[in-house]
């Protein structure tokens, strides 16, 4: 153990830390470019930007407490940390106040902290905790149930608040147990469901429902004439598929039409092409596209930005960070961005591969599924490629609590790495 | 397959998808990136100068410009106010004042709209101290013009807004931008207008300006318009106007020495005032809506009469230099002149000079037709066929100045009409056409159409003896006089200059002679020459034409006047010529009987009957045709009657 702790700094893994120190510049400088305008200074500490840097301050802060802390901590309190994860968002209808219509938020005398961004460590380190158990067999429908369960119990509680898109990212979750034996068919499944959802969307009920089912019975016909099956004995099997098919489609269509509220279903619409709409529903993400799209090869520079600084992209120091880099920095800064969030992401992927223990592995995929979504949720939002769901950019985004969370992820993950040599 | 390839795969797939998304949206697109000027993030603002100022010869100011105050409001920026105080204060009752704010804050209630129109300057001064206790109201200074001395709109032209048709062939305008419509001010736009300024503005999502775009890099001070010096005499335009009131014509007086404009005068004419900012719009209706006066044709530019006797004084002078007569050839009258065999080939003459000899001098000051249809049948038959001799005619009469646009500086005219062998041939195919088909050319009827400043162009041409100036209305702009060489190299005629004088001495005894056509017109002590003219007219009564130059030798002034329907050139054309003369030579008039009889004379009556006529003739016509058709039904109830009797 003694000799463990004089190693840690040896065994951290310096390749992540300096991305994230990239990233945490390069979204300190996103953030000053889109506030400078609101506060007609060069510098003040009481801006946003301003503000920004002192939670980036405060999060060495933390890095240091968590790289100080024990490995084995992690692991032992998992539970208890993931119990009370759940408790601060149970606790958030009782004394939490609204900000944008969620109940997102404990407002302690100015400061605000939003539960759910630590709720995913919470929930990374209790997956992690169940996974990492010995002879745990993902290929049993109990394990199954529990994990599931994990994730679901947080994601449930946050989209009472209602904010479904943080809800989203809990069902990431799913390609992590995947990696550790979840069987392939339910990842195939969901993209299937996914895929079937959005062209119910697109082509409306009738039609999906008689294209799909026709290509089923086509490909089983398929699968019959060729492995010489007799129709006589897979037919249930067919009439069940086309039973639950149908089944999924009306309630795709009933949910889209009846449990989805206007907004949700005016931004599946706009991605989907079906209106365009560029000054209601549609007005942020058409100006992101315009200020993204302004920026050409290099960008108009730093601060030369005339849309960041005229303020044109609601939201833009938060969710719709990326627009700045877009627009000051072109071509080249946004691809600079993208490639270093992809190193970022591939090399957690990488470190947490060569973990030995189950549980440091499997937090590790979870911090990289997590920065992922979040990655590939919130850019493909801002150029237009996935509907309005609003989550952060890891590291850009203002704010405090995503900030925190993503470090304690991060960080949490890289003293366990440094440990990685010990078994237990 | 290793499942943790699942993972690298969906990264760098998600990567190149969104690195290729970008780089369309960035660099293949460039719909968002056209200019940046042009980006919807920026404001264009501009900072208009000061027109310029316009004078006359004499410097006498005659276009200035007034400023004009409207209170604006931004309903959004407006704080709760006393509005009792402020209803008070503006002179506007509290239902006018909920009216016009409700009106100005459904149209927007970001944009400025206009409140109040067209403050005086002594409610400005005092507003102005108040303004500031009103959030969201302020007041937006306006220039108009304004105009000292009401008179010569028609040369003045007026300002209005630029539309989207002007906009198409000149990007420097924006649409509802001032500019200049007619007259001087639309033929000097750009050196009236000065050059605006730009300012770029950095506005925010909510069109709010937040400050200048760049610190004001890009942006421009605006250049003062300029002022200009016209050749008009402001004193001999308007004593033209008033001799012209109740009569309708165009007068052009051109000073021969240099081809400069001194009067332009076009009745019935308005009041400038009249097209000045927003009253513009309502009056421009009733302007251009009158169909009966047509005030807003510029009758000395634009309308086309036949030039009548004046231009036998051409035919005249043609004869001399094709030497088919000289000073000494006579001809005889016989109270007209017979051009055929058949009973109708007679042209009439009222010089009531008898079977006695006439010659070159006596034909003009007594004007007889005989003796220049003479003159004209020698010339066109000089050369054998007749269309030769007309082409060598019509470029005679086409060195004058007629026929085509003289090139003078003002934006409206007619190109007039001088006939060639062209057009005889297009009129008789088989191209037998004599001299005799277009005699009526000798004594200026036939085809020939001139407009008042071809007209008096022509009479600079003969009292320059044989060359001419470009007629011009500018002479200095910002003090500087004009050096473009159209306007002061002189054209010549083809006429050579010893031709001249037998007929300016002709054009005298027209004044001089106790037979002369105009004595009556005679002014003691200014040696005139002139021409009477009455040009027949299909319409009604006779137009009323007089041309003069004077003094004979070293002459100042050259003028053309043109009365519609005023019976004969010495009715009215010649008094007034005179009476102009006199003024601008002398200062003053020594016939003020005369000049009462022309300030009185009205033709009104005249006008009046003339359109009766013509209402009556297309009652008529009406009435016939109606009469036809009922006659037509009449004879097909008959017809099928008939056919139904067969039947039967």
């Amino acid at each position: 153990m003694r000799k463990r702790k004089s190693n840690i700094l040896a065994g951290i893994d310096w390749m992540l830390v300096l991305l994230f120190v990239i990233l945490i510049i390069l979204g300190w400088i996103s953030i000053y470019s889109a506030t400078v305008a609101d506060s007609h200074e060069t510098f003040n500490l009481s801006s946003k930007y301003g503000k920004q840097l002192k939670w980036i301050g405060l999060s060495f802060v933390l890095i240091v407490i968590t790289i100080s802390i024990d490995s084995k901590f992690y692991e032992r309190f998992s539970g208890v940390i993931y119990i009370a994860s759940l408790a601060s968002l149970i606790g958030l209808f009782l004394f939490g106040s609204t900000i944008n219509g969620a109940i997102s938020w404990y407002n302690f005398g100015g400061a605000s902290i939003q539960p759910s961004e630590f709720a995913k460590v919470a929930t990374a380190l209790a997956l992690a905790n169940y996974l990492g158990e010995p002879n745990r067999d993902l290929s049993n429908l109990k394990s199954q149930l529990s994990a599931f369960l994990i994730v679901i119990l947080p994601s449930i509680l946050i989209i009472l608040q209602p904010d479904a898109g943080s809800a989203l990212i809990y069902f990431a979750l799913i390609f992590v147990m995947y990696r550790e034996g979840l069987p392939a068919y339910y990842i195939v499944i969901g993209l299937l469901a996914i895929l079937l959802f959005i062209v119910t969307l697109l082509l409306g009920l009738k039609i999906t429902l008689i294209t799909v089912i026709s290509l089923i019975v086509l490909f089983f016909m398929y699968l019959i004439r060729s492995n010489n099956l007799t129709f006589r004995r897979e037919w249930p099997k067919i009439m069940v598929i086309c039973v639950v098919v149908s089944l999924f489609i009306f309630s795709v269509d009933y949910v889209f039409n009846y449990v989805f509220e206007q907004r949700h279903r005016d931004r599946f619409s706009i991605v989907l092409g079906k209106t365009s709409d560029t000054i209601g529903i549609g007005y942020n993400t058409n100006q992101s596209m315009i200020t993204i799209g302004s920026g050409g090869w290099y960008g108009k520079g730093f601060l030369e930005g005339d849309r960041t600084q005229g303020n044109f992209v609601p939201a833009q120091q938060t969710d719709y960070i990326f627009s700045t880099v877009g627009e000051e920095w072109g071509f080249l800064g946004t691809t600079i961005v993208i490639l270093v969030f992809t190193a970022f992401i591939l090399r957690l992927v990488q470190v947490a591969e060569r973990q030995k223990s189950t549980f440091s592995r499997v937090f590790g995929y979870s911090v990289a599924t997590i920065f992922f979504f979040h990655f590939m949720i919130n850019i493909g939002m801002v150029i237009g490629l996935l509907p309005t769901i609003g989550i952060p950019l890891p590291f850009f985004s203002y704010g405090g609590s995503s900030l925190w969370g993503f470090t304690l992820l991060l960080f949490i993950f890289i003293r366990l790495d440094a440990d990685r040599t010990y078994v237990w | 397959m290793n499942r943790k390839f699942l993972a690298y795969i969906s990264i760098l797939l998600v990567s190149i998808i969104f690195i290729v998304r970008l780089f369309y949206l960035q660099v293949i697109d460039d719909s968002y990136r056209a200019s940046p000027l042009n980006n919807s993030a920026v404001a264009i603002k501009y900072d208009y100068p000061q027109r310029g100022f316009v004078y006359d010869r004499n410097d006498v100011l005659l276009v200035a410009n007034q400023p004009s105050y409207d209170i604006m409001v931004i309903p959004q920026d407006v704080a709760p106010l006393d509005t009792l105080e402020f209803c008070n204060l503006l002179q506007i009752t509290k239902e006018d004042f909920i009216k016009k704010y409700g009106r100005a804050k459904n149209y927007s209630p970001r944009i400025p709209s206009v409140f109040l129109t067209q403050l005086s300057k002594e409610r400005y001064a005092y507003l102005q101290e108040k303004m500031y206790k009103y959030k969201g109201f302020y007041i937006q200074k306006r220039l108009l013009r304004e105009y000292p001395i009401s008179s010569a709109p028609n040369v003045l032209g007026y300002l209005g807004e630029a539309d989207e048709n002007f906009l198409k062939n000149d990007s420097y305008y924006q649409l509802g931008e001032i500019i200049g419509v007619n007259g001087i001010e639309k033929q000097y736009e750009d050196t009236l207008r000065g050059v605006k300024g730009v300012k770029f503005i950095q506005k925010n999502r909510f069109n709010k300006e937040i400050g200048p775009y760049k610190e004001g890099i890009y942006d421009t001070l605006p250049t003062i318009g300029k002022d200009l010096t016209l050749t008009l005499d402001i004193k001999l335009q308007k004593y033209g106007e008033e001799l012209m009131q109740n009569k309708r014509g165009g007068i052009v007086a051109i000073e021969p020495s240099t081809g400069e404009i001194l009067a332009l005068i076009s009745t019935p004419t308005y009041d400038p005032d009249l097209m000045v900012g927003r009253k513009r719009s309502k009056n421009s209706v009733v302007l251009f809506g009158d169909t009966i006066n047509n005030p807003m044709i510029d009758r000395a530019l634009q309308a086309q009469y036949p030039p009548g006797s004046p231009f036998k004084i051409i035919n005249g002078l043609i004869g001399l230099q094709e030497e088919v007569i000289t000073t000494d050839t006579h001809f005889y009258c016989y109270g007209g002149y017979k051009y055929g065999r058949g009973k109708g080939a007679f042209m009439k003459c009222h010089c009531g000079i008898y079977a006695s000899p006439i010659r070159l001098e006596k034909g003009i000051y007594r004007s007889c037709n005989a003796y220049f249809a003479n003159v004209y049948r020698r010339t066109i038959e000089k050369y054998g066929k007749a269309n030769k001799g007309m082409d060598v005619w019509s470029n005679h009469v086409k060195s004058f100045g007629l026929g085509d646009f003289l090139g003078y500086d003002l934006p409206a005219g007619q190109k007039g009409m001088v006939p060639s062998t062209e057009l005889y041939d297009r009129w008789y195919p088989a191209k037998n056409w004599t001299s005799t088909y277009t005699i009526s050319n000798a004594i200026g009827q036939g085809q020939v159409l001139t407009t008042p400043i071809q007209l008096a162009n022509m009479t600079a041409a003969i009292a320059n003896r044989g060359h001419f100036y470009t007629p011009h209305i500018l002479k200095k702009v910002a003090n500087n006089s004009i050096k473009d060489e159209k306007f002061t190299k002189p054209k010549y005629t083809t006429i050579e200059p010893k031709y001249f004088d037998p007929v300016i001495e002709g054009m005298f005894q027209v004044f001089e002679n106790p037979g002369g056509t105009a004595r009556f017109s005679r002014v003691k002590g200014i040696e005139i020459c002139g021409k009477t003219g009455t040009a027949e007219n299909p319409h009604g009564q006779d137009h009323s034409i007089f041309i003069a130059f004077a003094p004979k030798d070293n002459p100042k002034i050259a003028i053309a006047v043109f009365v519609e329907n005023g019976y004969w050139g010495s009715r009215w054309a010649g008094p007034i010529a005179t009476l102009m003369i006199e003024s601008y030579l002398n200062g003053e008039v020594s016939r003020p009987w005369l000049e009462q009889r022309m300030f009185e004379g009205s033709l009104q009556d005249e006008y009046d009957k003339q359109q009766e006529l013509e209402r009556l003739l297309k009652e008529q016509q009406l009435a016939k045709k109606k009469a036809e058709e009922k006659l037509l039904t009449a004879q097909e109830q008959l017809k099928e009657d008939q056919i139904a009797k067969t039947e039967e």
